[in-house]
């Protein structure tokens, strides 16, 4: 069973206030940097970034990373998953970096994220934005921003399409 | 895939998944730190039956890029000499719970005997005249990187491609594309048997000069039981790539080799330290491909 928790519009005015929230707590576009996870997180990344070039007229600099190195459960004996590049062109020391994924559920992804930006420099701080929070945490890990806090089983599916890669912008829970 | 014994059972999407996870190796190491922990508490063994100081080198720094734990074994220090066989010392190595194995050895087909008879994922790093997969893996890769494509590519192999593993592995690879692939060398040193899909050239000039991509293959005087070529300063005289070829060469050509190349043999100094050279960056693309073998192999529980 299918059920949409958040529209196109929906998703729209949660990134304005997340924008808005980012640059409130940061007093400005400032010495931020945007990097997005593989794949959706890349994409409301990017959206980010517009908004604070039309809010702040400024150029934050924005990268991707795909976070598969760093996971604490590859099943050595089952197949891989294809792996995006990881593109952070810019050095993240002394930065503000605000890590945006689509989905937050049991911070696993999160953690490998950090340790991932932790070889690559010395971030004064990390700061983490979701379009959805949906709970079960297995590490003391929360979001800074959070789109949507939906409390949801273990069993149940949160399926996030945007527009770059599905053609529209929808938040669906899956029952099965 | 448990294991890499050769490219010859590979499809060209198996293919493609290795170069396009190999290019996201590539960019882990042009980092500062030049590691991931994917594979933090598993060991590789490198088992080298013949002397290899380039490719053992090659696939220990990328395992330990990966890092994994790092075991070298090698004919010198090994057991073998001893009087062991290859499955008594499979056995022994399985004792210490591997999940990878990287074999080279000079009998074809012992790189499948391995893989047949352990859990763990073996790659075969050389099996006498049988293969060498990962060198036509990296090889495919710098072309892909410079050229952007395989697709539409003339490639000459230059040599003695009769021993050499590295030009049987290249061509399994390059016929899965829509290559147009060309044999050139003496009547002595090209198979009598060539595929219908290759052509053959006995002149330098005639096989290279529209080509994109030239790879020129070292003379293995170590496989060679007979009198192939009269002597070396005859072969660079005939088939050596000397810079009077650059008049003829298309502009964007790359000269590629394996390694380790002879100056003053296949090759002449000024070519292999020209600009449309990529012998080197065929060296750290090694690096990025291993690791991109090893990443996607999937070992069976022990």
């Amino acid at each position: 069973m299918e059920k949409e928790l958040l529209n196109e519009q929906e998703i729209e005015r949660i990134l304005n206030r997340i924008t808005h929230e980012i640059l409130e707590r940061n007093k400005g576009a400032e010495n931020i940097c945007l990097i997005g996870i593989v794949t959706g997180g890349v994409y409301l990344a990017e959206r980010i970034k517009k908004k604070i070039e039309q809010i702040e007229s400024m150029n934050v600099p924005l990268g991707s990373l795909d976070i598969s190195f760093y996971r604490d459960d590859i099943n050595l004996s089952k197949k891989r998953k294809a792996i995006k590049p990881t593109h952070i062109p810019f050095s993240i020391d002394e930065k503000k970096v605000i890590l945006v994924d689509d989905v937050l559920y049991t911070g696993r992804s999160t953690r490998a994220a950090m340790d991932a930006l932790m070889d690559f420099g010395r971030p004064a701080e990390i700061q983490l934005a979701v379009l959805i929070d949906r709970g079960h945490r297995e590490l003391p890990i929360m979001a800074n921003y959070t789109g949507k806090y939906i409390p949801t089983s273990r069993n149940e599916k949160i399926k996030v399409y945007l527009k770059e890669i599905k053609g529209k912008d929808s938040v669906v829970l899956i029952t099965q | 895939m448990k294991d890499l014994i050769g490219i010859k059972e590979l499809s060209r999407q198996n293919i493609e998944e290795i170069l396009n996870t190999a290019k996201a190796f590539k960019e882990v190491l042009s980092r500062d730190i030049k590691k991931v922990p994917t594979l933090r508490g598993k060991t590789a063994i490198n088992l080298f039956f013949e002397p290899s100081t380039r490719t053992r080198t090659s696939f220990e720094l990328a395992e330990k890029r990966l890092s994994l734990d790092v075991l070298n074994f090698s004919i010198s220090t090994s057991s073998v000499v001893k009087g062991e066989t290859l499955y008594d010392t499979l056995k022994t190595i399985e004792a210490y719970n591997v999940d990878y194995i990287v074999i080279r050895h000079s009998s074809s087909g012992a790189a499948k005997f391995v893989a047949e008879h352990t859990p763990a994922s073996v790659i075969n790093a050389g099996d006498g005249t049988n293969e060498h997969p990962t060198q036509a893996l990296l090889d495919a890769f710098s072309i892909l990187e410079v050229k952007g494509r395989l697709d539409g590519l003339k490639i000459a192999i230059v040599g003695d491609i009769i021993h050499s593993r590295v030009a049987r592995s290249n061509l399994y690879l390059l016929s899965k594309f829509d290559t147009d692939i060309r044999f050139v060398g003496p009547p002595t040193l090209l198979p009598e048997d060539a595929p219908d899909n290759v052509k053959i050239f006995y002149d330098l000039k005639e096989g290279i000069k529209d080509a994109d991509v030239v790879m020129l293959l070292r003379i293995q005087l170590e496989r060679q039981k007979g009198a192939f070529i009269s002597s070396l300063k005859e072969y660079f005289h005939v088939w050596g790539l000397k810079k009077e070829a650059f008049s003829y060469l298309k502009n964007d050509v790359i000269i590629m080799h394996p390694g380790p190349m002879n100056r003053g043999v296949e090759i002449s100094t000024e070519v292999a330290d020209s600009s449309r050279s990529i012998i080197l960056r065929q060296v750290t693309n090694g690096i990025a491909t291993r690791m991109a073998v090893i990443y996607l192999l999937t070992p069976k529980e022990a």
